[in-house]
């Protein structure tokens, strides 16, 4: 993928925050197409990193490096224009409005200029249409998650940021975000911060793996997960045969979702796992 | 009986008067965490115009529809300088609290010598249709007409906030960004569109508590706005940050126990109940009877 032009590149990104050194230069770029994962252990400032990307640094946090999307550099621009240029957010923990209900929180998330696709939220997510009328606080956590990224994939992006969408959630719920996330990066660029390396498998072309506030490796994201050894001493974890993090290729059928790189992913899997139920 | 029913209305009068303080107040708190002290200014800012209005302005007058033109243009002042404060002094401050509390305790201070040095110390007589100073009998009590106009006039705009709350798109805004006002950016939303709004509305609101306790009280003073706004705050704090609704049932609850206390009771003993009912609330429930949700 490097040969292409990246949607998005990040240079020597470094972000202060009450006093701590949290990314220290940290320089990646993001595929123009399918699923580019930002990995790193808990804490290391995967967040931080998106945060930064949209403008959201707290006040009083210091940020340098340049950010840019295409050939505009987003440094500096308020984030709710960033929004409206097609850069769309799903933060972690969703962060829907509790107290309004599911079509105000989706009305809402209608963007200025634009036809909202209610057809496209609708069809991946049939639950928030029956239940449109109910507060979003009152939806279990994976509506909550549906409703978070329903209301981005409202409005057409350029480039979306997604922050561990599967957190928290049910092995049979983690399955339907990843698909629905997998149908998506057909179409729209995804940088995807995520813990859960079955659904990284599934869906990740590349990868970029942050380590003590810098970026520790970078590459196809196939190649990062064949060597279980690099994976493991990079994010702590070992990548077969971990109950809690199971492990599994796309099944056949899923071809057509998957991105370009996928598919020879050489790793063995049990065919029940948690993602690769279909 | 009609003591309780006179008491009662004159409460409610009273409750009108600080709500419509207060809701403004709630807003721009719960919404862009601006304790704004010079909220009181707004209400002065009304009662001046509407009185100036009323002596200076063509069409304008003490009765019938010049009167009501008046009040328009003590409103409009109120939100034209809601408006002015939030652009000029508040924006540039945005989560620097203390500043914020400096720079609007700063403004009401400068706002009150100002009004002082243009017009006097001295209480005004303030512009009324003649029928507000008449009473009407109601059960046998004889209520005065103008808290009777201040009850109305509470109610109209508690049912207009609420309806602009739940049914426009700023309204979604607002009751979204009381909530959690950086994920309303996040959805591509220039959330300090509605700051200015609400501190708008909210000056409209007390320009309206301006226009009509002047009418209430007879009279028209500089120092009025400071001495409500401490019993607004107090409003804010037991109906919840942010929710008009609460603040609506707190400043009946403040209203009727100030007017009951200090009639029943020693006069300033109401004042006390009301601090009293303030801790309560807060030990109790912390957040307000309303939370930090700008409907419920
Ligand atoms: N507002 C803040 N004030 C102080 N420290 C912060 C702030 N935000 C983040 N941090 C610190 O920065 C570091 C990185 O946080 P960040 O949330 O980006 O990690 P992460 O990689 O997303 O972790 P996780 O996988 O747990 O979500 C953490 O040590 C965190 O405590
Ligand atoms: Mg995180």
């Amino acid at each position: 993928m490097s040969e292409v032009v990246p949607i998005l590149a990040v240079a020597e990104l470094s972000v202060r925050i009450a006093g701590l050194h949290i990314l220290q230069g940290v320089s990646f770029t993001v595929a123009p197409s399918g699923v580019t994962v930002l990995l790193g252990r808990n804490g290391v400032g995967k967040t931080t990193t998106l945060r930064a990307i949209l403008g959201l640094t707290p006040r009083g946090g210091e940020v340098r490096g340049t950010v840019r999307m295409g050939d505009r550099s987003l440094a500096g621009e308020p984030t709710h224009r960033l929004v409206r240029d097609g850069l769309g957010y799903v933060p972690e923990d969703r962060c829907v409005f509790a107290g309004l209900t599911v079509t105000e929180n989706l009305r809402l998330a209608e963007r200025r200029g634009g036809s909202p696709a209610y057809d496209r939220v609708f069809e991946l997510f049939p639950e928030l249409k029956r239940r449109g009328r109910q507060r979003a606080g009152s939806l279990s956590g994976g509506q909550q998650q549906m409703l978070a990224i329903g209301r981005v994939l409202l409005n057409d992006n350029r480039l979306l940021l997604v922050d561990e969408p599967t957190k928290g959630l049910a092995p049979k719920v983690v399955t339907e975000v990843a698909e629905v996330l997998e149908r998506v990066a057909v179409a729209v660029p995804v940088l995807l911060v995520e813990q859960n390396l079955a659904v990284v498998r599934r869906l990740a072309s590349d990868a970029v793996v942050l380590a003590a506030g810098r970026v520790a490796w970078s590459g196809a994201a196939d190649e990062l997960l064949r060597e279980a050894e690099l994976t493991r001493s990079l994010l702590g974890v070992g990548v077969a045969g971990e109950s809690h993090v199971p492990l599994s290729t796309p099944a056949p059928g899923s071809a057509a979702l998957s991105s370009p790189t996928d598919g020879s992913v050489p790793v063995s899997s049990s065919s029940d796992a948690e993602v690769a139920g279909r | 009986m009609s003591t309780i029913v006179l008491l009662t209305l004159t409460g409610l009068g009273l409750a009108a008067l600080y709500f419509l303080v207060a809701s403004g107040l709630s807003l721009v708190f719960g919404l862009a965490d601006v304790l704004n002290f010079a909220h009181g200014l707004f209400l002065s800012v009304g009662a001046y115009a509407t009185w100036w209005a009323a002596g200076n302005l063509p069409g304008a007058g003490p009765s019938g529809f010049g009167f009501v033109l008046a009040v328009a243009f003590g409103v409009a002042a109120g939100a034209v300088v809601g408006m002015a404060v939030e652009l000029v002094m508040i924006r540039p401050l945005y989560s620097r609290t203390i500043e914020q509390v400096l720079v609007t305790v700063g403004l009401s201070l400068a706002g009150v010598a100002l009004l002082q040095a243009t017009w006097g110390a001295d209480p005004r007589p303030f512009p009324r249709p003649d029928w507000t100073q008449r009473v009407t009998s109601v059960l046998g009590a004889k209520v005065p007409n103008s808290g009777i106009l201040l009850i109305l006039a509470a109610a109209l705009v508690l049912a207009a906030l609420l309806g602009f709350l739940r049914y426009t798109r700023y309204g979604l805004v607002i009751r979204a960004g009381v909530e959690n006002r950086e994920m309303v950016t996040a959805l591509g939303i220039d959330v300090r569109k509605a700051f200015t709004l609400v501190f708008a509305i909210g000056g409209a609101a007390a320009a309206l508590a301006g226009a009509l306790g002047g009418v209430y009280f007879g009279s028209v003073s500089p120092s009025q706005g400071g001495s409500l706004l401490i019993f607004a705050f107090i409003v804010v704090v037991i109906g919840g940050m942010g929710s008009v609704v609460g603040s609506a049932y707190a400043a009946v609850a403040v209203g009727l126990l100030q007017q009951f206390v200090n009639y029943y009771g020693t006069s300033g003993a109401g004042d006390i109940c009301v601090v009293a009912l303030l801790a309560i609330v807060l030990l109790l429930r912390p957040q307000g009877i309303a939370g930090r949700a700008a409907t419920t």
